[in-house]
């Protein structure tokens, strides 16, 4: 989704870089698209009104206004007040001197508790220390079985009981058998509540205070909306949970709660999950966050699931046949799914400094992409190899072949070619330019109302 | 004011007034109870006052408590927009109310009347899908359908348990699959099993996906065809779940999950917490998608039939 608030702050504090100087009506101007693009990233509006006065304050300030380039130095402010907000460092967990630490879970229902649970413990598994699950979540139909599942996937002992309805006493004795079989942290998973159900939030308190955690644990859906402020302040006043972490932040929800949670409770995030496979757990960058809401790019990010998904010798034979300015359908393929393994196609480009903002007319339709693959897949070895010889009808037996039209198969040979172009173009030393995209950098637009018109095709 | 929608409107059937009413009423009240816990109703401080048409900063209040019950900044421009061409406003909280209602209004269906009806459940992870077929599945049964419930989650860990237990909870059959297993084919046999049972309505659970998951959406694509290919008509409803606490993000899983398997309706949630599930407010106004169920709480029969009328009342007045 590039119409996205890191395009929205970009091409308010663009205009403001333009004109050089920032008068008064500039900046409120500018204050109020980022008050818009704040709460339509569903960061709660009192945390949004505090955050806008507090950047308005300061960039009329007299460091600003004295400034050679105010429009750098107002980015920079909204940079620094949003990684305030968010915490001034990822902090991770806090273990206990004497084993097992205890880590408890909490959380509405849906939330992702025992995913989290899972995950959590291959990480400590990762960071070679010896997790234990204890299942405690005794009101969801087949939780349990959930749990041992999962752990069973991580190679993590579960500790589950099925003969009492009594969470304290499981947790209680979870902790203690975490301690007899010598393992290190023991991940208490309990069940999804309502932070309004009294009774609920009260059993809460009491597993919390049998087990005497060391870490707290929030798990929040990072699509939730302005309610997160409530939910949050009311497990913060039961259990006084240390820290919060964001589940589901591989959609394309802008998690403005994870904003609104930090700056409301004061509590850090901890960890954000990026994906459903148990190992797409990571902790939490503010900075990076934040560069990423201003459409700065999350280089970092991106450079480290790069080296993930790509091997050492699949990428130097890669470029080698780049340096040759040879891309065949067998690269195409490859570099494909080197990005498949990355992430979605629209999560990455978001990453990459200023590409934000360049492509948020482009839909990148992953759907298409998906076509793109199957075009390819139902070409013969020879045909990948040289696309030369794919003739009228080749072209026929491919597109009957990947269920597609003639027309879609000619869209993805010239697409081939024009990569290949472009390919000789950077070895020659040319600039790399994205098809299609001349021009259209900077163009501004009436945010409100063309956004009211637009519609995904 | 129009009379609220009851399972037996819903589904067509003929009921008595006096049941219809108790009916009515008892949701009426939960609704209010559980949307009256949160700390604020919507326009509760500014009706208090009264309310000055020429007073910007009551403007800004009424914008801000819309925004602040998640119904999104678009939503809650047109509903400003539609408040202002009134030319007199008595009493705030009513005219709001009733624009509310007249936004989310859709004709609502819900055509079970085929010799056998399947139902596609979809949505994002973690909004309720399992516990909502429970429950539908036991209300279906309590109006006299036989159902069978399908188990085409094959992907979570003990998906299928917690659906099973669900099952036996509501007297509903149940057909499960091979863990890890093509979802399409589990939907295929629950179809071929309730035709060979004779059973009125398939209820399909599909494993919660993020929308911007494109292989897992093509699955589910592949699930809908699949059921559409089997049997003519089906699936007569395809319900996306919707978790109430959801911010704006639920406009973009309404808007993915219509374009890949046509979305009939919404469920919404979870309604029992303080979320006041704005957000089907911008998914009615920008997509034009009726919420058709609303979800109140963990038992069986906190599955209701969605009355704008109410809704609107209630997330207005709390």
């Amino acid at each position: 989704m590039f119409d996205s608030l890191s395009d929205r702050l970009q091409s308010v504090l663009g205009d403001l870089r333009k004109r050089g100087t920032l008068d008064e009506e500039a900046i409120s101007r500018a204050m109020r698209e980022i008050r818009l693009a704040l709460l339509e990233a569903d960061v709660n509006f009192n945390v949004v009104k505090q955050f806008v006065a507090q950047v308005k304050e300061r960039a009329l300030g007299q460091d600003v206004l004295r400034s050679l380039t105010p429009g750098q130095q107002v980015v920079k402010i909204v940079h620094e007040e949003l990684t305030t907000l968010m915490g001034a460092g990822a902090s991770g967990l806090a273990f206990a001197q004497r084993a097992p630490t205890v880590i408890l879970l909490a959380g509405l229902q849906g939330s992702g508790k025992t995913t989290a649970a899972a995950k959590l413990a291959l990480y400590l598994r990762k960071e070679k220390k010896k997790a234990f699950l204890v299942a405690c979540d005794l009101q969801r139909p087949a939780a349990i079985d959930q749990l041992e599942q999962l752990g069973a996937q991580v190679n993590v002992p579960v500790y589950a009981r099925r003969d009492t309805t009594d969470p304290v006493a499981v947790a209680r004795a979870g902790v203690e058998e975490c301690t007899r079989q010598g393992c290190d942290v023991a991940i208490v998973d309990t069940a999804g509540r309502l932070h309004v159900d009294e009774e609920m939030m009260s059993q809460l308190a009491a597993v919390r205070d049998a087990v005497k955690p060391h870490n707290v644990l929030l798990v929040l859906d990072s699509m939730t909306g302005q309610e997160a402020v409530t939910v949050a302040e009311a497990f913060a006043e039961r259990v006084d949970f240390d820290g919060v972490v964001m589940s589901k932040l591989d959609g394309d929800a802008r998690g403005g709660a994870a904003l609104s949670v930090k700056a409301v409770t004061g509590k850090p995030i901890k960890f954000v999950s990026v994906g459903e496979k148990l190992d797409q757990l990571e902790l939490f960058h503010p900075e990076r966050m934040a560069s990423r809401i201003l459409g700065m790019g999350d280089v970092l990010s991106l450079i480290e699931r790069a080296e993930q998904a790509v091997e050492v010798d699949e990428q130097a034979e890669m470029e080698e046949r780049m340096l040759k300015g040879r891309f065949s359908f067998e690269d195409f393929l490859r570099s494909y799914k080197m990005m498949r393994r990355m992430g979605s196609m629209k999560g990455l480009l978001g990453m990459v400094p200023g590409l934000g903002s360049q492509l948020k007319d482009v839909d990148v339709d992953e759907r298409q992409l998906a076509r793109v693959e199957a075009i390819v897949l139902s070409m013969t070895p020879q045909e990948r190899r040289r696309p030369e010889i794919i003739d009228g009808r080749r072209r026929a037996r491919i597109s009957r072949g990947s269920g597609t039209t003639v027309q879609q198969v000619n869209q993805v040979l010239e697409m081939r070619k024009q990569m290949e172009r472009m390919l000789k173009q950077m070895n020659a030393g040319g600039k790399m330019r994205l098809p299609g995209q001349g021009g259209r950098a900077g163009a501004t637009r009436k945010a409100t109302k063309a956004r009211k018109k637009r519609r995904r095709r | 004011m129009r009379v609220s929608r009851t399972w037996s409107e819903l589904l067509g059937e003929a009921e008595s007034p006096a049941e219809a009413e108790e009916e009515r009423r008892g949701f009426f009240s939960r609704l209010r109870d559980s949307l009256g816990k949160s700390r604020k109703a919507l326009v509760g401080q500014i009706a208090a006052a009264a309310f000055d048409p020429g007073d910007e900063q009551a403007w800004e209040r009424l914008e801000e408590a819309l925004i602040a019950g998640d119904v999104g900044v678009r939503a809650t421009a047109e509903l400003v927009r539609r408040l202002e061409e009134r030319v007199e406003i008595i009493d705030l909280g009513q005219a709001l109310a009733e624009e509310i209602a007249l936004m989310i209004d859709r004709p609502v269906s819900f055509d079970l009347s085929a010799q056998l009806s399947v139902i596609l459940v979809v949505g994002v992870n973690g909004t309720g899908k399992t516990t909502t077929i429970g429950k539908l599945a036991r209300v279906l049964h309590q109006h006299g359908r036989s159902v069978l419930v399908a188990a085409a989650d094959t992907y979570r860990a003990a998906a299928e348990e917690q659906l099973q237990i669900w099952a036996e909870r509501a007297s509903a059959d149940f057909v499960g699959g091979e863990k890890g297993g093509d979802p399409a084919a589990v939907a295929f046999d629950a179809i071929e099993a309730a035709t060979a049972r004779g059973s009125d309505v398939v209820i399909v659970d599909t494993a919660g996906r993020l929308h911007t998951q494109i292989n897992l959406m093509e699955e589910l694509v592949k699930v809908r065809r699949v059921i559409a290919a089997k049997l003519e008509g089906a699936p007569q409803e395809t319900l996306l779940v919707i978790d109430a606490t959801t911010g704006q993000n639920g406009l973009q899983q309404a808007r993915l999950f219509a374009e890949a398997v046509g979305v009939t309706g919404v469920v919404l949630t979870k309604l029992d917490g303080s979320a006041k599930g704005g957000v089907a407010v911008a998914i009615a106004y920008e997509l034009d998608l009726p919420v058709k169920l609303i979800g109140l709480g963990e038992q069986l029969d906190d599955l209701r039939p969605f009355d704008p009328g109410d809704f609107a009342q209630a997330l207005v007045r709390g």
